[in-house]
């Protein structure tokens, strides 16, 4: 049973870990005003660059740079409409979503002319398992062997990357003096800009990090989790990373719970792929995928109360005349 | 009164000792609207100043460009004898400006120490920052009697104490000169007075206070100087202890040309609209009618003078059906209306109620909408104009027409957007509507707020028109020379109540008391 249960935990992680930089990309964002539905777009682009360059370097570092060079860059897309033009920041998430779906798969072919694929990465050229120290001497510890060898040891660099960003988030967000202006110019521009500070730069910097975190997903899909690129490899993470936001209500550690609670799902729902459940029969696992949506429903309606967003957030700041 | 006499006083202030702020010939304008032309002013050292003028005078926007919200077209800013450039709010902060803006501009969400250092952390960690905050915060605290719990979160302070964190933020920032734009809007009596006594040691310590305001009663209790602004014009400026409220009113209000209006003397009829007891709060929560009640006559024109600001823009809404009042009924043309519960504006107008609103751009038009669109709002529903599912657009088109000859509506094109008509006949589209559907009372706010000369005397011959033919006409104007040639009847509002009533004989001085809230019996 113990297996099982550090089977699916150990899964959890794997599965949490694009949502959970997907998820962080998105507190800055949002928490700077700026509503961001184009996380499924950047992490898309970032994964298709990563699988690129770490194809033709061989070197799943200069993969992650790509990404998040590529990332960076259609964050920067969505600042430009969004901060500096103004424009509606749903529409320029949607519009970057469709360029990166369209973009990625046209390049591929053209590139690679694998269908769309980027070509199967060797072992050595994606991020590979890391051991823990003195993970297999203690590894027949009873109960706490377990755990530390096979749920713990063993996972590449991004996913305890992604572990680490949680608290450095959460410094950066209540402790920095970047992060008390980023609250205050998600809940309030004016009283940023009255206070001496540029909302415009300030907003810039926050999709820039947003941008640099989706990509670390996006290079965690196709360098980390797989070997290669595979059209929409997203597969809606963007989405249920922004589920995760407002379920999280904006919050980093929350943040990381919700993505931990949404992974364990999804690693549930692998697990109970074509396995039926006693006096059920089988699920089917659509129903499992639906979960983290129905989830966030439910709990939003009933259990954690209202998620209120940043105040300001999708709405591009003018100054006002008096 | 006339700029030339101004321009003595003017000197004369500067001559008083240092000049903290200069301003001299300051012009902004947005688009078409100038709202400051050629603005001189001279702030004293170590004294409140105050500035006074109506909603829409440029106070604001003044006080925008000195804070770095704006920059000014032309003009240039001497602070401290340097002249200085103020392109944003940083700037000015640099420069000893600090400002309590009208509508606060705080974080909502954060503690009272977050919202003070915001924007002022001195590095990069907030610790070091938040333990300097506090320990400012309650030397400031001390000295000007100015207790606040540090860690409140300000979204759930009362309003009075949020305007005080607006204060300590400016004084942490080092401010010298304070701007303050309308502070009392939102403050009780008792939140005002300590407020003022705030200021005064804050100049008694050697502060600037710039003070903005349309209450004459506090330019009078609290500043050493005063300066008016009208229609974008900084119309005069006196020592607060060399003029009277009711001279400033008259300042502020102005004397334009008084406009001849051709009329026989009214027969009214039976009351049409009866309003009793009427107590109507805003978005905000603060009563703004109070206790009104008041009647108005086939035949006759009730007119509503005041500052405004002072409820009149709350009756309407209250009265039209666009606002819940807190207490009140009404009885319209014979129906007995309970205020207090949610109405639409198309139930009263079925009962023979119209309205032309006071802002015609945000309630009387949709901007984006053609001609033709905007002469059926709100009564698209009626049968010659839809069937329920269609409407008669051309139909409504050939009485669009007729209604733009009728009222000289120009240019004649009824595609045209309503944005692209000038402000008259703006004006001239909406009393068109509003009256073409042959109301028994008439509500008319503003009728001539941005309207040409030409436009002005159409418009009142219409509403002289209305109460001519037997309705019953409730006018709302800030223009005192509108209300005395137009009204039968003067009420004088002043802070939601209902301070006087005369007739069309009332001389401007005593309206513009009683405009400037002294009443009766404290004017004997």
């Amino acid at each position: 049973m113990l297996d099982v249960i550090i089977l699916v935990l150990d899964s959890t992680l794997r599965l949490s870990t694009p949502l959970l930089f997907a998820c962080l990309a998105g507190l800055f964002s949002e928490r700077s005003g700026i509503v961001d539905i184009g996380l499924e777009g950047k992490m898309l682009g970032g994964a298709f660059a990563a699988g690129a360059v770490a194809y033709w370097t061989q070197d799943p570092w200069l993969g992650l740079l790509a990404a998040i060079f590529v990332s960076v860059l259609l964050a920067l897309i969505h600042g430009f409409a969004s901060i500096t033009n103004r424009g509606n920041q749903v529409v320029a998430g949607v519009a970057i979503n469709f360029l990166a779906a369209g973009l990625t798969v046209l390049l591929g072919q053209a590139w690679f002319a694998q269908g769309g694929r980027t070509p199967q990465l060797d072992m050595d050229w994606r991020f590979s398992p890391i051991t823990l120290p003195f993970a297999e001497s203690i590894q027949n510890v009873p109960f706490i062997g377990p755990i530390y060898a096979d749920l713990l040891s063993g996972h590449n660099i991004l996913v305890y990357a992604a572990f680490v960003a949680v608290p450095l988030t959460w410094w950066v967000v209540f402790r920095t003096r970047f992060g008390l202006r980023l609250r205050a110019v998600g809940e309030s521009p004016q009283a940023v800009d009255t206070a001496g500070i540029s909302v415009a730069w300030l907003r810039y910097r926050a999709v820039i990090i947003c941008g640099a975190l989706c990509g670390f997903a996006g290079a965690y899909l196709a360098i980390a989790q797989s070997a290669g690129f595979i059209k929409d490899m997203s597969a809606g993470k963007g989405f249920i990373a922004l589920a995760a936001l407002i379920f999280a209500k904006w919050k980093p550690v929350n943040a990381m719970f919700a993505c931990l609670l949404f992974g364990f799902l999804d690693a549930v729902a692998n697990l109970m792929q074509g396995q039926s459940i006693p006096g059920v029969g089988e699920v089917p696992v659509q129903f499992f995928q639906a979960l983290p949506y129905i989830l966030t429903v439910v709990l939003l309606a009933g259990f954690i109360g209202r998620a209120i967003p940043p105040k300001a957030s999708g709405i591009p700041y003018v100054k006002e005349r008096t | 009164m006339t700029i030339s006499l101004d321009n003595q006083s003017v000197r004369e202030a500067s001559t008083h000792g240092v000049a903290a702020i200069e301003l001299k010939g300051i012009n902004k304008s947005f688009g078409p609207v100038h709202a400051n032309k050629d603005i001189d002013l001279v702030v004293g050292k170590g004294s409140i100043h105050g500035i006074v003028g109506e909603n829409g005078a440029g106070k604001s926007t003044l006080m925008s460009i000195l804070y770095g919200f704006y920059t000014a077209d032309t003009g240039d800013i001497i602070v401290d004898g340097k002249t200085v450039k103020i392109p944003d709010s940083k700037t000015a902060i640099e420069v000893g400006i600090g400002m309590v803006h009208q509508h606060f501009m705080l974080v909502d969400p954060f503690t009272v120490v977050e919202n003070v250092m915001l924007g002022a952390e001195g590095g990069a960690m907030l610790s070091e920052g938040i333990a300097r905050v506090r320990k400012e915060l309650g030397r400031l605290a001390d000295e000007y009697d100015m207790k606040i719990d540090l860690d409140a979160v300000v979204g759930e302070l009362p309003v009075g104490l949020q305007q005080r964190v607006e204060i300590l933020k400016a004084l942490y920032r080092g401010a010298d000169i304070l701007i303050l734009d309308e502070p009392t809007g939102v403050l009780t009596p008792a939140e005002a007075d300590h407020l003022f006594r705030i200021l005064r040691v804050l100049r008694d310590e050697g502060k600037t206070i710039l003070l903005i305001t349309h209450k004459l009663r506090e330019i009078m209790d609290v500043t050493d100087q005063v300066s008016v602004m009208r229609r974008g014009e900084m119309v005069a400026s006196r020592k607060t202890a060399e003029t009277s409220m009711s001279e400033l009113a008259e300042l502020m209000v102005g004397r334009s040309v008084l406009l001849e209006v051709n009329k026989q003397p009214a027969q009214p009829k039976d009351a049409l609209l009866k309003v009793a007891n009427l107590n109507v709060k805003d978005d905000r929560g603060v009563m703004r009618v109070k206790n009104v009640s008041l009647e108005v006559k086939a035949g006759e024109i009730l007119g509503i003078a005041g500052v405004s600001g002072n409820g009149q823009s709350e009756l309407l809404k209250a009265l039209s059906g666009i606002t819940r009042a807190e207490t009140g009924s009404m009885e319209l043309v014979g129906n007995t209306i309970d205020l207090t519960k949610n109405h639409s504006s198309s139930d009263f107008r079925e009962l023979g109620m119209s309205h032309v609103p006071e802002d015609r751009h945000r309630m009387g038009l949709v901007n984006a909408f053609s001609e033709y669109e905007n002469s059926i709002l709100g009564y698209h529903r009626e049968q010659k104009y839809s069937n329920g599912m269609l409407l008669n657009v051309s139909g409504i088109r050939e009485e669009a027409k007729e209604r733009m000859e009728k009222y000289d509506i120009r240019p004649r094109d009824t595609e045209l957007k309503a944005a692209k008509f000038s402000g008259g006949n703006q004006q001239k589209i909406v009393l068109a509507r509003e009256i073409e559907c042959d109301p028994d009372v008439l509500l008319i706010g503003q009728p001539t707020r941005g309207v040409d000369i030409g436009a002005i005397e159409y418009i009142h011959k219409r509403i002289i028109e209305m109460r001519d033919a037997g309705k019953a006409v409730l006018l709302v104007s800030v223009e005192l020379d509108e209300i005395r040639s137009l009204a039968d009847r003067i009420l004088v509002m002043f802070d939601g109540n209902v301070v006087g009533e005369r007739g069309p004989d009332a001389t401007e001085q005593e309206l513009g008391l009683l405009m400037a809230g002294v009443t009766d019996e404290a004017a004997e």
